[in-house]
């Protein structure tokens, strides 16, 4: 197998190659989120190598498989996508074998090896690289933070009109189901059916159902005041405007969102792509993952602490994690039946 | 070869490469759509045939019939409203502003044109939001005591489409204006037509063309919108386009975003037809 090559070759001579030899495999195209496109990122894994990375940004993993679907072998070398649907790419065939003795998964947060999500039949296909919490971001100026403690508090009655809801119906309907008593791993169609009337009572006490960027602006100009679904993503990249942003994990508990990273199966040039993976996932490119420009996250890899400063680290509340390790879950997983229902209750949420 | 020969060779050497690009870009493409529309989803996995499936759903869902429903309502009012708007602006420029400013006066109103759309949707949002100039004015004034909630409404979406084409109206009525004799508005005077008259009577038919050509482009650009209903509409309820999205995005539904997709194409082509008595896109 190709990538075997890269076990025995040093990263250093296939950097020295790649800058000594022009025209050779001098991009690198990688199907990313849009937290990979901060140069601060990107740019000392190009000046090592000499490459240039091209970055495709892709949101929903319909829309990334699709995009892998229509494209030729050795289009996409790299893909970044939502830890819980590697599973779903490597059954497509979208994803390379990994070398796993190569990747620092030993310096991970335990919870973060994910090889539940990761490894498929033995065999590594992706590395798990940032995670954080769909959970409840809130102006602490504005609400009270001891009502975000507990979920019931958002349909009470007090803060109608002042709810924005993430709009991506995984998290939000696994945090419906967490304030219900359901764990995500259990939502089944007959459970469906008994988040129905939370979720539309959650959308009538809702004045909007937001994309990021369009949550981050609700809340950062006080047109809502908490957003369901939020979380340290959410707020860390607006904390130095607005220090009364702030989020929490309720008592009923939070998703635990993460991606990975991963070889794009008949990508030209394996080697390089595995080296941008490990790079990625290294405490340098962990470090500048956690804090890039577009969302913040927990690097999965833990020695990145060493290079966080400590108002990033509070920011990210890099000493609760264990705790909050222990209270979150894991996106829903449903089957195509599943996935097919929730996504029609959230439409019929979305034009109730 | 004869000469009407060689021209008609000619002719068609010169439409070749337009013909080319509209069947390949064009035309293939959409009777790929319309067969992928009868397709039908096994899981996740898309089972080619002839299914009437997704068009009976769109048809008896409500979600889906009133996401249509939404996306007529407000690409009416928009028009309507557009329409209202700018045809008085078009006509003081061409009427009122001396010939050598009305350059500057197109130039001023087709400036939002220069900035990004998704930026100025969401610069709408900052003006449009509880604590926006919008509402800042008002409380200022006097004239309101507590902010309007106008961000993420429908209000909000149609601002936004409201700003964007009475632009784009304002440039083929305006077109149609200046190429008007004034010759037929003295006609109509000198034989006792009052002013309101002449306008009703003798202005508003001969400029139908460009109203009309002006609110088919912002009838198709509207509806087929899902950005700023997206954005200003804050997801308060769902239009075509953003029901199409959602299929194409979150559950790689092709068959049914495809239908959705011709069920589009079939509104826009019934506004082409009712409008085409009057349409001139020469004007544009």
């Amino acid at each position: 197998m190709e990538m075997t090559m890269a076990r025995n070759l040093p990263a250093t001579c296939l950097a020295l190659l790649m800058t000594a030899t022009p025209g050779l495999a001098q991009e690198l195209n990688a199907l990313v989120w849009c937290d990979h496109t901060d140069p601060a990122l990107i740019r000392p894994f190009e000046e090592k190598f000499g490459v240039k990375v091209n970055l495709k940004e892709y949101e929903g993993t319909a829309a990334g498989l699709a995009i892998l679907e229509q494209s030729r072998p050795g289009d996409w070398d790299v893909l970044v996508i939502d830890a819980v649907d590697v599973k779903r790419a490597v059954e497509a065939g979208h994803l390379a074998e990994l070398p796993a003795d190569q990747l620092p998964t030993a310096d991970f947060f335990p919870e973060l090896v994910m090889a539940e999500n990761n490894v498929v039949d033995g065999k590594t296909y992706a590395v798990t690289e940032k995670f954080g919490y769909n959970t409840i971001s809130y102006d602490k100026s504005k609400v009270d933070p001891a009502d975000m403690e507990d979920m019931a508090s958002l349909t009470s009655g007090k803060y109608d009109g002042r709810i924005a809801i993430y709009d991506y119906y995984l998290p939000v309907l696994g945090l419906v189901a967490l304030g219900q008593g359901v764990n995500t791993a259990d939502i089944t169609a007959d459970t469906l059916a008994t988040l129905r009337e939370p979720l539309m009572a959650l959308r009538k006490a809702s004045k909007q159902v937001s994309e990021v960027v369009a949550a981050q602006t609700a809340l950062a100009t006080g047109e809502v005041d908490i957003v369901v679904g939020g979380g340290e993503w959410l707020t860390a990249v607006l904390a130095s405007e607005n220090p009364n942003l702030d989020w929490t994990i309720p008592k009923q508990g939070a998703l635990r969102w993460a991606q990975s990273i991963g070889v794009v199966a008949g990508s030209s040039q394996p080697d390089l792509a595995l080296e941008f993976v490990k790079y990625i996932v290294s405490p340098e490119g962990q470090a500048a993952l956690a804090t890039s420009s577009c969302y913040w996250g927990m690097p999965a890899n833990a020695k990145a602490g060493d290079l966080l400063d400590d108002e990033a680290k509070a920011i990210l509340r890099w000493d609760r994690q264990p705790e909050y390790l222990s209270r979150a879950q894991l996106y829903p997983i449903p089957d195509a039946a599943l996935d097919t229902a929730m996504q029609d209750l959230w439409t019929e949420m979305l034009n109730q | 070869m004869s000469l009407a020969a060689r021209d008609r060779r000619l002719a068609w050497g010169l439409l070749a490469p337009a013909l080319l690009w509209t069947a390949a870009f064009f035309i293939l493409p959409f009777l790929g759509m319309v067969a992928l529309s009868f397709a039908h989803m096994e899981g996740r996995q898309i089972v080619h045939g002839f299914d009437a499936g997704n068009y009976v759903r769109i048809f008896t869902d409500w979600t889906m019939l009133k996401a249509l429903i939404n996306s007529l309502e407000i690409t009416a009012v928009v028009t309507v409203i557009s329409i209202v708007l700018a045809y008085p602006l078009a006509a003081i420029i061409a009427f009122r502003v001396p010939v050598r400013w009305q350059r500057l006066a197109l130039l001023l109103a087709v400036l939002p044109f220069w900035t990004s759309y998704v930026v100025r949707s969401y610069s709408w949002l900052l003006v449009l939001g509880q604590n926006g100039v919008v509402n800042q004015t008002l409380l200022g004034l006097g004239l309101i005591a507590e902010p309007l909630q106008i961000a993420s409404t429908r209000a909000a979406t149609v601002i936004g489409f409201v700003h964007f084409f009475v632009m784009l109206l304002t440039l083929t009525i305006y077109a149609n204006l200046i190429q008007l004799s004034p010759n037929y508005a003295r006609a109509a005077q000198d034989l006792g037509a009052g002013r309101w008259q002449t306008f009703a009577h003798v202005i508003l038919p001969l400029t139908l063309p460009g109203v009309v050509t002006g609110a088919f482009l912002t009838f198709v650009l509207c509806i087929g919108d899902y950005i700023t209903p997206q954005i200003l509409g804050g997801n308060a309820e769902l239009t075509l386009p953003q029901l199409i999205m959602l299929q194409l995005g979150r559950s790689g539904n092709f068959p049914l975003a495809s239908a959705l997709s011709v069920i589009l194409m079939a509104v826009v082509t019934l506004a082409y037809v009712t409008s085409s008595r009057w349409l001139r896109l020469d004007r544009v």
